[in-house]
């Protein structure tokens, strides 16, 4: 009798929540799916249950392709995406080594700068930026986005790249150097390689930040046809009082599959690298 | 390391141009101000000068397309605490930014606590219930959008159904109606982020402490609170001032859902700075300021968030 006592209280204190979590979790992309999938027959039809598909159609993510500007998007906000990441990337790994393996005066006072500067959010900041953006001639430019994205990326991936050159003995360098390895070899071929999951985690960080992105890409780069996948999709495919479910269900679910993907591969990373940044601080 | 010994300079009579280049590179002070500039100038020039110039705009009427504009002291400031949208837009953003985050909160420790059991395909679950954090927030309201529309709702659809109700709910019709229909959103979008951090934490819960107050007859709630709280507790803190510091400066759900209607009655801080500085009037300056009225809250935040982290690594 023990056991089936202790199948019920794992039915009732794990697989009963877990599966209410579930449920919770992941019936919008569920929707998002068979809305994508369902012929406007169908979709429109208040009387028939709209949480089966009985038909489907690949109609909508057609339409996408052939009336609308969404492969352009997907370009731009490729382009953006991996061009605000290598910028971040490239810097955020000097700062962080500088930070992390540099004794030198001021660096406290960095480092608490980078920490503030993390906790500083795009809403706060957006009109004036908006100014600088347009006096530096960048507006409707995809450098609007790659010089403005870096600055809530950088904050985070050299935090989070300080605390892994941390942890790498200062030893290693050192012997390098002694054996004749200038230090550029040393951090290049020693340091560099024991820090890469930390860079990949970075790396990842600064790519899903950026793919997703809004705020800054719907003011600085929201017209004509430079719209990123996010900003596109809302303000074109949403036109006045039609809501065009299908095609905007579609973008929704192709927009959304590169972070899905890239997250799948490496969650594991971007898991410890959240929390050792959201955590650690 | 600095590897310039005095003496290997005065060895060399007359040191070549990159010589000295090399010298002057071995000293780490210079290295770790020629490393940090990039990063720096990228900041200086799209955070700190913005910031300034944003406190400069706010204090004059510019508008968008137009150059200069007048100086007019804290007039915009003062509009805004007689206009009625801008108060309700106060509350909003607090009910939204710390409302919302107990329901995180104690949604995310109950999953935490769920996904650090043992069970078949606990890995996917895991990488699949990170999701609504991980997608593009903007695509996700999309879907909500959907969920809540007034005629093809699905939850509607069920509720009828089941007779519950007569006809379909206006989720977003009312400002009391949009704004619980917001913070679900936001709860279901930030669920996982507090999911993940403290599953991380609960990691370094020691299995042998859990043993012993077992062995002492310790109830699982009893020892929740004697073992696992005290450590995952830093995290915790730490996760909270973070999501509220998020929440309360968030744009894309509101903009998205609701874009601060029915009648401007659903507005927080982001969505009404775009519609008065950059969407609707083009008021710049006004924009500015509704922006910078954020700026007590989260620098109070911040403050605490950085104190707080300090005494963790102390």
């Amino acid at each position: 009798m023990v056991g089936s006592n202790r199948l019920s209280n794992r039915l009732l204190f794990l697989y009963l929540p877990l599966a209410l979590f579930t449920i919770f979790l992941l019936f919008p992309f569920y929707w998002m799916l068979i809305i994508s999938l369902k012929p406007n027959s169908l979709l429109l039809n208040t009387k028939v249950n709209p949480l089966i598909l009985t038909h489907f159609t690949l109609e909508h993510y057609r339409y996408l392709f052939t009336n609308t500007d969404f492969p352009r998007w997907a370009w731009n906000t490729a382009v953006v995406t991996f061009g605000a990441t290598f910028v971040s990337l490239t810097s955020s790994i000097l700062m962080g080594y500088a930070l992390g393996r540099f004794r030198f005066r001021g660096g406290n006072l960095a480092g608490t700068a980078i920490f503030l500067a993390y906790l500083i959010p795009p809403t706060l900041l957006f009109i004036p930026l908006s100014q600088v953006v347009a006096r530096f001639g960048l507006y409707n430019t995809y450098w609007a986005l790659i010089l403005t994205y870096p600055t809530f990326l950088i904050p985070f991936a050299s935090w989070l790249l300080m605390g892994y050159f941390r942890t790498i003995p200062r030893e290693l360098e050192e012997c390098a150097m002694i054996d004749g390895a200038s230090r550029f070899q040393a951090m290049w071929r020693i340091i560099l390689p024991l820090a890469l999951p930390g860079v990949l985690s970075a790396g990842i960080f600064s790519f899903t930040l950026s793919w997703n992105e809004f705020l800054y890409a719907l003011v600085f780069m929201g017209s004509g046809e430079m719209k990123t996948i996010p900003v596109g999709t809302v303000s074109d495919l949403i036109r006045a009082d039609v809501f065009q479910w299908g095609p905007l269900m579609a973008a929704a679910m192709l927009g959304s599959v590169p972070v899905a993907v890239a997250y799948m591969f490496f969650v594991d990373q971007y898991v410890s690298g959240l929390t050792a940044g959201a955590v650690k601080g | 390391m600095t590897t310039a010994p005095a003496g290997a300079v005065a060895r060399t009579v007359s040191l070549t141009w990159r010589e000295r280049v090399r010298h002057w590179l071995d000293s780490e002070p210079v290295l770790a101000y020629l490393f940090m500039s990039p990063g720096w100038i990228i900041l200086l020039l799209f955070m700190s000068y913005p910031f300034f110039l944003g406190i400069w705009i706010s204090l004059t009427d510019r508008m968008v397309g137009l150059p200069g504009g007048e100086f007019v002291g804290l007039r915009n400031y003062r509009e805004l605490l007689h206009d009625s949208v801008f108060r309700l837009t106060v509350v909003n953003t607090f009910i939204y930014g710390f409302v919302t985050v107990p329901f995180k909160l104690l949604l995310g420790l109950l999953l935490a606590l769920l996904l650090n059991q043992v069970f078949p395909l606990r890995n996917v679950l895991r990488a699949a219930l990170l999701l609504p954090w991980i997608v593009p927030t903007a695509l996700s309201s999309l879907a909500w959008l959907m969920l809540y529309d007034a005629v093809l709702s699905p939850f509607s659809w069920l509720l009828k159904d089941w007779g519950l109700i007569e006809s379909n709910i206006a989720f977003l019709g009312s400002r009391t109606n949009a704004i619980i229909s917001l913070c679900v959103a936001n709860i279901w979008r930030g669920t996982p982020f507090f999911a993940v951090a403290i599953l991380a934490g609960l990691q370094a819960v020691p299995q042998e402490l859990h043993e012993a107050a077992a062995i002492e007859g310790a109830n699982s709630v009893q020892r929740f609170f004697a073992v696992t709280l005290p450590v995952i507790k830093g995290i915790i803190v730490i996760t909270t001032l973070f999501s509220i510091i998020w929440t309360f400066a968030d744009f894309q759900l509101v903009y998205v859902l609701t874009k601060g209607g029915p009648a401007n009655s659903t507005h927080i801080f982001g969505t009404f700075a775009w519609q008065e500085g950059i969407g609707g009037a083009g008021k710049l300056g006004m924009g500015a300021a509704v922006s910078l009225y954020m700026f007590p809250v989260l620098a109070v935040l911040s403050a605490i968030l950085l104190r707080y982290v300090r005494s963790q690594e102390a």
